[in-house]
């Protein structure tokens, strides 16, 4: 097809070498990117540091026994080593502090569950309802303003959410209603106080990630719906909600796996009573809370009690680890379908 | 009018009045969510009123109210976040440098990315057990009963760095420093993201190289983005507690880090500047955290005083970042 | 017409040397009214150039050699083969994504940056082989430079905006940036209106002199090749006649290739023209002669106007 004759023409000269060399910019640059690989590489060192320390105090330690400068042997056998893992799921008592010592992490799951449930519970609703105001309802200014404004609560440290709950949340909400009206007995330290400010910590979560989501739900299909005679109320709870359903779960998977790792408002709200109980009014140990306590004392180094912390931890890393994954390849399939 | 099209009025009524009612429910949510922000802070306020004056800000934390003061968890916290700074920003810029505009697509580089949002959702007391480990015991490496340590003199002091580094400021530094790494790396690749890819022919266009093209049109276009990703990581970093009190932060402490209690003293004693990272610390949060622990009813006014406090520099941090922002916006339009 | 005296004289030696060729019967059924109203601005210019692609004098610059491309699969260039005349200006046209931007994207590897793409044939650059694996690829993007479609000043000054390419070459002395700077702005034709506040930011330029700062950009490096992909398309009909002006005084000094969607325009500035379709380089000739009496049935209804 081409006309171009490429025969008689005489080729120029060349005039300067293309010619790579061997120079020092060369190397510099292939120095620089090797140094910003190791950066990036670094954030995998950091999950294998994560996984060696929780593997190597929980499940098995190559080294069972440590032995001082001083020639002093100490055990450091891992707490899997020495608890059995029937034992650890089994068992209902979690005691590792007494003469008498169980290790049944039931206390503790059930304790971050309940909280994370009385979270869910207020976190969740209100959370939606915002992200659907905001995305459907509201001007463009209000949203301006009103989302940052949200995010403020997720920027308040979760040390100010326990003294909240503790001093204020307990006092003066829990207290009136339900000791005074109701006659229920509430605690000073109680899981409900500790729910509701993780619940309130988790709103910007989930008001922020679904509104994004509700307005990425293209403009065409509100349309469509609203050119068939539906209501708002229609268009937002059955078009646009169930459109972007898969990614305001992937927002509750967040959030809920927040209120799980979520640790000093628990510590300073929700007591530390190891219980399998089903009372939010009563004082409950997570297993975030366990953790902190015990590292405040002094347990010693290689006891089984320390070894604990690592085995509760890595129960607490794998339950995050679990929904973080799932609310990721939930959103991913959302971005897949409208990007 | 039809039966039918008088029925579907009917209903059509009460259709909008549900409408409305929803909108409503949603309206009263947000507002709800506003209104537990302002019952926060106003309670807060409220507490601290009063006790929030300069005996506070100046005094060491004492046995009695009255007397206590938050200096050594200003100096702490000062001092951590210095650390945490120094440490995270090259690497999570170069981190984020390296994803955008170097990494190939390839399963390695998916791992990262993968690897980096899962790491973002990691419980940071979980970082706290991971510092513990890593840091102040080394991995029980080097776990002589009294460890050994460094010494390097330098013109104005002597370095003296223990190994392990034991229940130090700079290991609480180093552990803050990986907890907010992903979101530096993650903030700083949006950043990078946002640069127009025309800049980036543009400049290869001319002869430039990868690295070139990077250090000179690349990054200061990001830099505003990246600047403020990093100020709201090291905010995020100021109002940890958790992994703290597992690296072993200490609840009660009268002095600074390295007695270094004033600026000044820095030059007096330049020692005492060498000294601070591997001297025992508390900060802000964790006196918090102590003084809401502990059983006199005043001790929560001062629990209330330090959060304000801390609120007022978060504050001040995310006001800079908006700031920077914003300047940023007005100078750049693509 | 022309407020720039030096474009005038430009324009005056070409009407002297070349001979005037009309072919605005041609293409005026393509013309848009916005064309039109182009055209009418500068009636006073030359509307062919020379046709100069037969003279011997032309060696040939770069040589494109049976190319074909692929984006992953997509195949976008069949067995493309193309003789670039230097110090003339070619121009490659064709309906939208017949392939004409990404065969100019070839010449300097810039489709090197998009992954997933892969090309056999060969590019010849005097005689070289541009993607030979010793080839530096910042070395050859320094020696054939390009112009965007849309201007794209650094956030910068316009000093520094010249200057970037001799600085990341290496050249620290101050004075000799400085005249490097002074030389490429005249010769873009923009000094006069800068040469006042060239520490000023660049993004505060007009539209079309952004373009011709990205020019006096490209200058600054000394390429012997200059790539331009659709670099008026952005302008309005003023700005664009000066960027024409421009080209037609640098090939004097330059070799220049341009993708166009303006036929007028390629009528305009070039003296050979190069006809994509489909991804397959149907024709190529002299501008003259490729107007005037096309051989190929699509580029005549191309430059008829009967689509695209």
């Amino acid at each position: 097809m081409s006309t171009a004759s490429a025969s008689d023409v005489p080729l120029s000269e060349a005039t300067t070498s293309l010619q790579r060399s061997a120079s020092f910019t060369r190397l510099k640059e292939s120095g620089i990117r090797s140094l910003l690989f190791l950066c990036a590489a670094l954030s995998i060192l950091t999950t294998l540091g994560i996984i060696a320390v929780l593997f190597s105090n929980a499940i098995y330690d190559v080294s069972p026994r440590q032995v001082g400068r001083d020639g002093e042997v100490r055990p450091n056998e891992a707490f899997f080593q020495q608890v059995s893992v029937t034992e650890f799921v089994t068992e209902t008592r979690w005691t590792p502090g007494y003469t008498e010592k169980h290790f049944g992490i039931m206390p503790l799951v059930c304790g971050t569950l309940m909280i994370s449930g009385i979270a869910a519970l207020i976190g969740l609703p209100i959370g939606l309802c915002s992200a659907i105001y905001l995305s459907e309802y509201a001007a463009p200014r209000t949203r301006a303003i009103v989302k940052p404004v949200l995010e403020i609560l997720a920027g308040i440290p979760t040390v100010v959410y326990g003294y909240f709950a503790l001093v204020f949340v307990t006092p003066y909400v829990l207290r009136p209603i339900f000791q005074d009206m109701l006659g229920f007995d509430v605690g000073v330290f109680n899981a409900a106080s500790a729910g509701i400010v993780v619940g309130i910590m988790i709103i910007p979560m989930i008001s922020s990630l679904s509104e994004d989501v509700l307005r990425s739900v293209p403009r065409s299909l509100r349309e469509a719906a609203y050119a068939l005679g539906s209501t708002r109320v229609d268009v937002s709870t059955r078009v646009v909600v169930p459109a972007a359903l898969s990614g305001i779960i992937a927002s509750f998977l967040l959030a809920i796996s927040r209120a799980i790792g979520e640790t000093m408002a628990v510590t300073i709200a929700a007591g530390q009573t190891a219980i399998v109980t089903a009372d939010p009014l009563g004082s409950v140990a997570t297993m975030t809370s366990y953790i902190v306590n015990v590292s405040k004392g002094d347990a010693v180094i290689g006891s089984i009690e320390e070894k604990s912390i690592y085995a509760v931890g890595l129960t607490l890393f794998l339950m995050t680890l679990v929904m973080n994954i799932i609310s990721q390849f939930v959103l991913r399939r959302f971005r897949e379908v409208y990007n | 009018m039809s039966d039918q099209e008088i029925e579907y009025a009917a209903l059509l009524k009460g259709r909008h009045r549900i409408s409305t009612y929803f909108e409503w429910v949603c309206r009263i949510a947000t507002i709800s969510a506003l209104l537990f922000l302002a019952v926060l802070l106003a309670g807060v306020t409220w507490q601290a009123w009063g006790w929030l004056d300069t005996q506070f800000l100046t005094g060491f934390d004492s046995r009695r109210p009255a007397k206590a003061g938050l200096l050594a968890g200003l100096w702490g916290t000062s001092w951590l976040i210095f650390f945490t700074a120094i440490l995270t920003v090259p690497v999570g810029v170069g981190a984020a440098i390296y994803l955008e505009e170097y990494a190939t697509d390839n399963r390695l580089t998916r791992l990262i990315k993968l690897n980096l949002s899962n790491l973002a959702g990691v419980p940071s007391i979980v970082y706290g057990m991971l510092g513990v480990t890593a840091f102040v015991r080394m991995f029980g490496m080097l776990s002589a009963a009294d460890g050994w340590t460094i010494a390097i003199a330098l013109g104005f002091g002597t370095l003296e760095i223990p190994l392990p580094l034991g229940r130090c400021l700079l290991a609480g530094s180093f552990t803050l420093s990986l907890l907010i790494l992903p979101v530096v790396i993650i903030a700083s690749q949006e950043a990078l993201r946002a640069v127009p890819p025309s800049i980036r022919h543009a400049s290869y266009a001319l002869g430039a190289t990868e690295w070139q093209t990077i250090r000179h049109q690349v990054l200061p276009a990001a830099v505003p983005g990246i600047t403020t990703g990093i100020i709201l990581a090291l905010s995020r970093a100021m109002g940890e507690t958790a992994p703290l009190i597992v690296v072993g932060a200490m609840s009660y402490v009268a002095f600074a880090p390295g007695n270094l209690d004033t600026p000044m003293g820095a030059v007096q004693d330049p020692q005492r500047v060498l000294d601070a990272p591997f001297d025992v610390f508390t900060s802000i949060t964790i006196q918090i955290t102590n003084w809401i622990e502990q059983p006199k009813e005043e001790f929560q006014n001062l629990a209330a005083a330090g959060s304000l406090v801390l609120l007022i520099l978060l504050v001040v941090f995310n006001a800079t970042a908006i700031v920077i922002r914003n300047r940023a916006q007005k100078k750049i339009t693509w | 017409m022309n407020s720039s005296p030096t474009v005038v004289t430009a324009n005056d030696n070409a009407q002297n040397e070349e001979p005037r060729v009309d072919v605005t019967s041609t293409d005026a059924a393509a013309a848009t009214p916005e064309e039109s109203g182009e055209a009418s601005v500068r009636t006073s210019r030359p509307v062919v150039a020379e046709s100069a692609i037969t003279d011997a004098s032309h060696a040939v610059k770069v040589r494109a050699k049976n190319v074909d491309f692929f984006y992953g699969t997509n195949q976008v260039l069949f067995d493309v083969s193309l003789d670039i005349p230097e110090k003339s200006v070619t121009a490659l046209i064709g309906p939208s994504g017949c392939g004409k931007s990404t065969f100019l994207r070839t010449l300097n590897r810039m489709n090197d940056i998009i992954e997933g793409t892969r090309h056999t044939g060969d590019i010849l650059l005097e005689g070289t082989d541009v993607y030979d694996p010793s080839i530096d690829v910042v070395l050859l993007r320094k020696r054939v430079g390009m112009v965007f479609q849309k201007s794209t000043p650094f956030p910068k000054s316009i000093f520094d905006n010249i200057a970037y390419g001799p600085k990341v070459a290496g050249l620290k002395n101050k004075a000799k940036l400085a005249e490097i700077v002074e030389t490429s702005l005249q010769r873009a034709a923009l000094w006069d209106e800068v040469k006042d506040r060239l520490n000023s930011s660049a993004m505060a330029l007009s539209g079309g002199q952004q373009q011709r700062l990205c020019i006096a950009r490209t200058l600054a490096t000394d390429p012997d090749v200059i790539l331009m992909d659709e670099p008026a398309s952005a302008l309005d009909p003023k700005s664009t006649a000066r960027v024409e002006d421009l080209i037609f005084e640098l090939k004097k000094n330059y070799t220049i290739v341009i993708v166009t969607h303006n036929m007028q325009q390629a009528a305009r500035v070039s003296q050979q023209t190069a006809f994509f379709f489909q991804g397959v380089l149907v024709e190529t000739g002299d501008t003259h002669s490729l107007f005037t009496n096309p051989t190929e049935k699509q580029t005549e209804d191309y430059i008829t106007g009967r689509f695209g």
